[in-house]
């Protein structure tokens, strides 16, 4: 039974968003049914870090049709981590959901779609052929499109507009990439693809395909110019729902991103340069338009921009060391981003708003609730010993290596940006003599709540707080898996080795 | 639309077309054809239908929400799909033949029930989001 | 025929974005489907057209004899257009709504997110 393992996580997630269907209209036991459902899904993504881990990178031929006819699933390093982390986000955004979204929202399949959405995630992260990443990209969308929309609230209506237009350009762009692609290679398969790339004549035609596809995936994950949609819509639908596309739906963009441009694009002084001038860009502007927002789903939201340049920055270096930083920052960035969404929704419930001006004394009244978001906020900002700091050790030490002086300025002020919007944040939520605010009717404070209900609420962020804690102070295993999964990027031989072993 | 001479023909048309569907679906294996394009056909049928004698006929006559019919066709294609790998430990969706050909149908594999949850999804979903843009038009 | 292909992908892709530039919400999702139909068009034209002859295998033999269509391509053009079908339906349904809510389709006038929550 252990030859299929690599499709288990996936299959199970699709077991799951059908077993759901059936009970559409019965929510405990969709909730029952999610929550089980996620502790099993950890495991056998547990399961599967382990064997990757332990003996090598894994493959299945989807209906035994041999690579690069058919379509490959392929579990490297890096793709086991972020299901097992995709895995674990997703149980706590369960636990989350059933206790914070409200019941005229689950009664339209929230949970099913949910499990859809995290479905699709586990095959993007797994797929090895790059029409398949296509298809999961759309699972995803489509998903994302009722998750956030589910509700019809104006606000939502008017953010999904922009997501959706912007999203389905994107996927629209990518489909254009693959055509070009194809037309040049003759081949889908990721593997297939890095031997006939480099051999293509028409170079300019392989460098349009690549900035198609750094564009298609450069929406998607939010980078530079490109980004306008998202702190535009993420701040609209519950913070459940928030919470899952912060962690995890900009971070499958960057994943796509790293497996290009590593696998398939590769050697490339321009694109190095572009994505070098993308990630400056994206540090800069997501740390300023932090400082003006006082929507705290909305500072939360510039955020996710601001360190995703972190990452591009370290794609664009392409050295070792860069992408250890790379690949622990998007190991912490997934686990904390979901995590923040989630205080947000938190904070939104103990005080009935989410605007900074009108929230405070956050600290006076609920000081252990208070101590724990504290953890987050802290390894965002990167404090030693918390998680963020880690990987950008690594990243500035390969900005020296590399003399890119402007990048290591930017990570710099970036960091010090986060600082003075967690250090504003704290200080007006927390801190501040708050102003006595109009109860309001109809809705269900945090204080009102049921024990069972409090628990409930709290429980997937200290869940998370803790995995936080693991990735600060166990620095050395992820440094270790950042490690392994950086040489295995740079050395893809071992990779196409996999997926098409060669016989003779 | 209700005209005497589409609703008369839409009654003759309804079965035919379902029919037809099936032929497109069993046509398949081989042949142009498949769940897809027959779940279409069949849900042009009730589509017609629809337009002919006016929605709330339709409903009446299929007498459960198009909806439900999504998961079991879903069901019924992912079993088709997980059986190799439960079964041989083969790959997900890998074809599985029965060795003996059973009268009149013929050697049966896993590919025609993948085929036939297909057909049933497809009907679900057109169906449910014809009858949603049409209610609420 | 490659070279009509070619010229009429072009103006569909032009034709696409130039509708959704506008500001009207109905021009906006006409535009995503144009769009989407170029893209279509193109995977078509870039997987090399052949003329009559189907990736079908013969009843009589059991490889193909002479020259056939690539089918690969034919797979692509499917699923995109079955997935473009799903999101065009939702986006059809999702403009009503907005439509509904906001009162207005110009894209210009659905601002409230950037005000200032209470």
């Amino acid at each position: 039974m252990t030859e299929q393992l690599l499709l288990y996580p996936l299959l199970f997630q699709l077991l799951l968003a059908i077993l759901l269907m059936f009970f559409w209209k019965k929510i405990d036991a969709q909730k029952v049914i999610s929550i089980v459902g996620g502790f099993v899904a950890v495991f056998l993504s547990g399961l599967l870090f382990y064997e990757v881990w332990t003996s090598g990178t894994q493959t299945v031929q989807a209906a035994s049709w041999k690579a690069p006819f058919g379509i490959t699933f392929v579990a490297d390093t890096l793709a086991a981590t972020l299901v097992l982390l995709t895995a674990i986000a997703g149980l706590a955004v369960s636990f989350f959901s059933s206790a914070s979204v409200i019941p005229a929202r689950l009664r339209f399949g929230y949970f099913p779609i949910y499990h859809f959405l995290l479905l699709g995630l586990t095959g993007a992260f797994l797929t090895g052929d790059i029409f398949n990443l296509y298809v999961w990209f759309e699972i995803i969308i489509i998903s994302s499109f009722v998750l956030i929309t589910l509700g019809g609230e104006k606000a939502q209506i008017e953010g999904a507009v922009k997501y959706f237009t912007l999203n389905i350009l994107a996927s629209i762009i990518f489909l254009t990439a693959i055509a070009v692609l194809y037309g040049l290679a003759g081949s889908l398969n990721m593997a297939d693809l890095s031997v006939l790339v480099p051999k293509l004549e028409n170079r300019g035609l392989v460098e349009v395909a690549a900035i198609l596809f750094l564009v298609g995936f450069g929406i998607k994950s939010a980078v530079f110019p490109l980004y306008f949609w998202l702190p535009a819509s993420y701040h609209t639908p519950p913070s459940a729902v928030s919470a899952i596309f912060g962690g995890l739906l900009t971070k499958v963009g960057v994943y796509a991103l790293i497996r290009i441009f590593s696998l398939v694009f590769t050697n490339d002084v321009f694109l190095g340069q572009v994505l070098l001038v993308i990630a400056i860009l994206t540090l800069f502007s997501g740390g300023v338009g932090a400082l003006v927002q006082k929507n705290i789903k909305k500072i939360f939201s510039y955020l996710i921009i601001c360190h995703i340049g972190f990452m591009i920055g370290g794609l664009a270096m392409f050295t070792k060391v860069a992408l250890v930083g790379t690949v622990f920052y998007l190991i912490h960035d997934i686990v904390l981003k979901t995590n923040l969404f989630m205080i947000s929704g938190l904070i939104y419930r103990i005080k009935g708003t989410s605007n900074v001006k009108l929230l405070g004394d956050l600290y006076d009244k609920y000081p252990k609730l208070s101590l724990l978001m504290f953890i987050p906020f802290l390894s965002l900002i990167g404090i030693p010993p918390f998680s963020g700091f880690w990987p950008k050790i690594s990243l500035i030490t390969a900005t020296l290596n590399t003399n890119n002086y402007v990048l290591l300025a930017l990570i710099i002020v970036a960091s010090l940006l986060t600082l003075i919007v967690i250090a504003k944040l704290w200080s007006e939520v927390f801190w501040k003599k708050g102003k006595e605010l109009q109860p309001r009717l109809h809705f269900l404070y945090f204080k009102k709540m049921t024990r069972a209900k409090k628990v409930q609420f709290v429980l997937p962020i200290v869940m998370l707080a803790g995995v936080t804690l693991y990735i600060g102070f166990g620095a050395e295993h992820i440094q270790q898996v950042s490690e392994r999964i950086a040489s295995e990027l740079i050395n893809k031989q071992q990779y196409i080795d996999a997926v098409m072993p060669q016989t003779e | 639309m209700k005209t005497l001479i589409l609703r008369t023909a839409s009654n003759y048309l309804l079965p035919i077309l379902l029919l037809f569907s099936i032929f497109i679906l069993l046509r398949g294996h081989y042949l142009p054809g498949g769940g897809f394009v027959g779940g279409l056909i069949a849900s042009i049928a009730f589509v017609l239908h629809a337009f002919a004698n006016g929605l709330k006929n339709t409903k009446r006559l299929l007498k459960f929400h198009p909806g439900y019919l999504m998961p079991i066709g879903l069901a019924v294609s992912f079993l088709s799909g997980i059986l190799p790998v439960l079964a041989l430990d083969e790959p997900f969706m890998t074809s599985l033949w029965m060795h003996e050909a059973i009268p009149v149908l013929g050697k049966l594999n896993t590919a025609l029930f993948f085929d036939i949850g297909v057909y049933i999804v497809v009907q679900g979903v057109t169906l449910t989001i014809i009858f949603t843009i049409s209610e609420s038009a | 025929m490659e070279f009509l292909l070619a010229i009429i992908t072009g103006l569909l892709y032009a034709a696409g974005l130039y509708m959704m530039l506008r500001r009207s919400l109905v021009k906006l999702i006409i535009g995503l489907i144009i769009i989407s139909n170029g893209a279509n068009l193109l995977i078509f034209l870039l997987g090399r057209i052949t003329k009559g002859h189907p990736p079908i295998i013969p009843e009589d033999s059991k490889i193909f004899t002479e020259i056939y269509a690539d089918p690969v391509p034919q797979a692509l053009i499917l699923t995109a257009i079955v997935i473009s079908f799903g999101l065009q339906s939702f986006a059809i349904i999702l403009i009503k709504r907005a439509y509904q809510v906001v009162k207005t389709d110009d894209l210009d006038e659905m601002n409230t997110i950037d005000e200032d929550i209470k």
